[in-house]
């Protein structure tokens, strides 16, 4: 029971210590809740004041009834993607991880079913959702420790500004093509239910008062993209020829150089590219004289890219990015 | 000092059965809700107080009477904030406190220590109290009603 000052303004000076005891020991018994979504659902608003008064038997004072007023709890959810770039993809490709963030922006511990929209348009494909995974709090997917979700059974729960981060994991279709976009929608919506701002689901909330529709009508959704980035390899091969005799005929003793140039083309990569050329038959391979940009390779299979086994000469370029080239010469004689 | 004592024993014991029927103090709150009528005009209304939700506006409504034989003098009402409950306004009757009741005033002349020691003006949000001192005794059968806002933090 809170009890004011008694008395009229001459007498605060007087009275201040014991209410200030008081307000003090009332504030630390009731800790206030400061959540961003505000105060938590249940907890019970209480309103009593006091008057103080002197009807000529000295001062007296009175309470006033109580008011008791339950909060009840806010339905409100956010999504947010966790990718604010496309996320590189590759025809074809399986487990391609998107990341989102739901929070339960309510005053009350909520349940959230998941789903996702891989059809929203805007993009130029589909993206196939196989999976949503609830990450376990390292922010990092892991098939192996985070949790598989299945709609219904183990829908996210969440105090009130607690957040749980989402994979959703897809298969890029093998029919795209570099540059593609392919868009995934997360969708977040109460358990308990959604629908417009102030619908009210009475006796459903914590704490046993009613659950009503926030703002956010009790569903939240976000946007994730998928971008395909292909590449493509083409090899343009030529040959040159010089003769013993100055000029560029084909005849025993002249010597050929092939020069093979690989373009790779497109916004992705291509990996373990390796160029390989058989030496032809009725010439020999003119010992050392691979070179991959103008720089000389050895025939042994070693530490450098080039190697001649004796039937077909080797470059392996490794991971080449769209837009270069790689050029490759060596030479043979006509025997 | 004697007096201080009395006072403090008086404030701390239960009150008097005879207080009651002397002068009596009635609190009761209200949501503000706002709706537009089919004209587009918005109409303030206070419900009963049957949902609420953080955001909410109340409406707390003191009605006081003196029902007893003599006027009531040096009359005060001190209402405590609610914890829950962010003060917004209260016109320009009252006093309020930002400091659990130490201090009283109206809210321009009040300030709040910052945490690197200097002071900023007080807020609505940091009022802990508020207070309506009267400075006229209430009549015989005299009554009347205070009011103030918050909204649900």
């Amino acid at each position: 029971m809170m009890k004011a000052p008694v008395g009229g303004a001459k007498h605060h000076q007087l009275l201040l210590p014991s209410s200030t005891a008081l307000a003090l020991a009332i504030a630390l018994l009731s800790p206030s809740q400061a959540y961003a979504a505000g105060t938590r659902a249940g907890t019970t608003i209480s309103n009593t004041a006091s008057a103080s008064y002197d009807t000529g038997g000295g001062p007296q004072t009175i309470d006033s009834n109580r008011v008791d007023l339950r909060v009840d709890e806010l339905l409100d959810v956010t999504v947010a993607t966790g990718n604010p770039s496309d996320v590189p993809t590759t025809p074809g490709a399986t487990g391609q991880v998107l990341t989102y963030t739901v929070t339960n922006t309510g005053n009350g511990q909520e349940a959230f079913g998941l789903s996702t929209i891989a059809n929203v348009g805007g993009d130029d494909y589909d993206p196939v959702v196989t999976q949503l995974y609830i990450d376990n709090g390292d922010g990092v997917f892991d098939a192996s420790t985070d949790t598989l979700y299945t709609p219904g059974a183990n829908d996210p729960v969440l105090n009130p500004d607690q957040s749980a981060r989402i994979f959703v994991l897809s298969t890029t279709p093998g029919t795209v093509t570099d540059g593609n976009r392919g868009i995934v929608t997360l969708v977040a919506a109460a358990k308990t239910g959604t629908g417009a701002p102030g619908t009210s689901f009475a006796g459903q909330g914590e704490g046993g008062g009613d659950a009503v529709v926030g703002s956010t009508g009790a569903d939240g959704q976000d946007n994730g993209a998928y971008r395909v980035a292909a590449a493509t390899v083409s090899l343009v091969k030529s040959a040159s020829i010089v003769d013993p005799f100055g000029g560029s005929e084909p005849v025993p003793g002249a010597t050929i150089t092939y020069t093979i140039t690989a373009t790779v083309a497109g916004t992705g990569s291509v990996s373990g590219l390796a160029i390989t050329d058989n030496i032809p038959a009725d010439t020999a391979y003119a010992t050392g004289s691979i070179t991959l940009g103008g720089s000389p390779l050895t025939d042994a299979a070693d530490a450098d890219a080039g190697d001649y086994n004796g039937s077909r000469i080797r470059v392996q370029l490794g991971t080449v990015a769209g837009g270069q080239t790689r050029t490759v010469t060596f030479r043979t004689r006509i025997n | 000092m004697r007096k201080l004592l009395l006072l403090l024993l008086a404030a701390l014991a239960p009150a008097p059965a005879v207080a009651a029927d002397q002068v009596a103090l009635d609190n009761s709150v209200f949501v503000e809700r706002v709706s537009t009528d089919a004209n587009g005009k918005e109409r303030i209304l206070l419900e009963e107080p049957t949902v609420v939700v953080p955001g909410d506006k109340l409406v707390f409504v003191l009605a006081y009477r003196n029902a007893g034989a003599q006027p009531a003098d040096k009359f005060v009402i001190t209402n405590p904030m609610p914890a829950a409950v962010r003060f917004a306004d209260a016109g320009n009757g009252p006093v309020v406190s930002v400091d659990g009741g130490k201090q009283w005033g109206t809210l321009d002349t009040l300030t709040i220590a910052s945490a690197d020691g200097t002071r900023r003006a007080a807020q609505p949000a940091d009022v802990t109290h508020i207070r309506w001192a009267f400075q006229k005794p209430i009549p015989v059968g005299g009554s009347g009603k205070l009011m103030f806002r918050g909204v649900v933090k």
